[in-house]
């Protein structure tokens, strides 16, 4: 039945991808190419949508998937799939390291990876800057564009929530306010 | 308000206000549950998100189970992790129904290329508040420097598709990989502090 089968389907998503949202496409692809519940046409169009809508993209992607297949019941089931291994796996290791907390190993072993984790989110905000603040390829002459607009928006964000007393707002009133910034000026 | 609730209705706010993958949610999660709340450290974050890049699942699943396990065990890691998804349920079977060439509609473009340009700026400030409270000593800004290095020439060598390079390709991008990269930073950090003996540490 295809409830279960949606659960099930999303459980090995959530089994085997590791890492951001960007991790399941290739698993969405093989889902659609097997099952026939959507194309790959359908599946960029739901990649898009769950770029912008709130939620993590991955979240977001297997709810759309579900719901394509099988309504609201399947974007229930597809997600409860998708998160169902997580939840499993960390909460074992969870319980593992508030039992080893103490243990000199464990916390030499974290005092080792911050730095890394630290310099993975920067690598990953690296990225989205890259693809957010300028454009690659496009004509010949202009392999390279930088935009404006967004690097400005950007750094004005950053300076603010950093430096100026708007820095106790909520981080979405930012989010918000650029979104109006960016309708109202055609980013 | 009870604590279950409370677990719940925090992550779903969460998951409201986080745009794109789950490094989006980090400013979010400092916001709300670092300072707001109290749940989780700065530190414990970055522990979540290095422990979350390499174990099965996405990201944004991990560390919400992370936290609300670290709070209230089993049932606040199974409370969290459904707040954080109960609001992509209702926003995209509500879209997926009624607007499903909602990405190609232009305000939507032109407003999720301003709130864009906003995130890096978020990612960004939140990546400071971090290296504030990891990067305390010469050790661990060489390994920042280092992973940062590596991880970065993934990322762009990924675009390049150095796989199809044969056996060296692969080879650099395995290195690269996040997964590995945390786990050669523990061993790092293992070496440099797990072995000491006594109660220095600090």
């Amino acid at each position: 039945m295809i409830f279960l089968r949606l659960f099930l389907e999303f459980a090995k998503v959530g089994l085997f991808a590791v890492g951001g949202g960007l991790a399941t496409i290739p698993f969405l692809q093989d889902i659609g190419a097997r099952t026939g519940w959507f194309t790959d046409a359908d599946l960029t169009t739901m990649i898009a949508v769950s770029e912008s809508t709130p939620g993590p993209m991955g979240v977001n992607m297997a709810t759309y998937v579900g719901f394509e297949a099988a309504g609201l019941p399947g974007a229930a089931l597809a997600t409860l799939g998708l998160i169902t291994p997580s939840v499993i796996v960390i909460i074992i290791i969870a319980g593992f390291l508030q039992k080893f907390r103490q243990s000199k190993t464990v916390d030499g072993v974290f005092r080792g990876l911050r730095p890394a984790s630290t310099a993975l989110i920067a690598a990953a905000g690296l990225s989205v800057a890259l693809s957010v603040l300028v454009t690659v390829g496009g004509t010949a002459e202009h392999v390279f564009a930088v935009r404006w607009p967004a690097v400005i928006l950007c750094a004005a964000v950053f300076v603010c929530m950093r430096y100026t007393p708007l820095k106790k707002l909520h981080p979405v009133a930012f989010i918000a306010a650029a979104a109006v910034i960016g309708a109202i000026f055609r980013f | 308000m009870n604590i279950y609730l409370d677990l719940f209705l925090t992550f779903a706010k969460v998951g409201v206000c986080t745009f794109g993958g789950g490094y989006a949610m980090l400013p979010i999660l400092q916001r709300e549950v670092v300072e707001k709340k109290g749940w989780a450290t700065d530190e414990e974050l970055t522990d979540y998100f290095a422990v979350g890049q390499c174990t099965p699942g996405i990201i944004a699943i991990n560390t919400a189970t992370f936290i609300g396990y670290k709070y209230r065990g089993v049932p606040g890691g199974v409370l969290a992790t459904l707040g954080v998804v109960f609001p992509s349920l209702i926003i995209i079977t509500a879209i997926a129904a009624f607007l499903s060439n909602f990405a190609d509609i232009p305000v939507v473009r032109h407003a999720l290329a301003g709130i864009n340009a906003a995130v890096v700026a978020l990612i960004a400030s939140s990546v400071v508040k971090l290296g504030k409270s990891t990067l305390k000593n010469g050790a661990a800004v060489a390994i920042f420097l280092c992973v940062l290095a590596l991880a970065a020439f993934g990322r762009l060598a990924a675009s390049f598709d150095t796989v199809s390079y044969g056996p060296l390709g692969t080879a650099l991008d395995t290195l690269t990989s996040p997964a590995v990269l945390i786990v050669l930073a523990g061993a790092v950090g293992f070496l440099l502090y797990g072995r000491r003996k006594g109660g220095d540490g600090k």
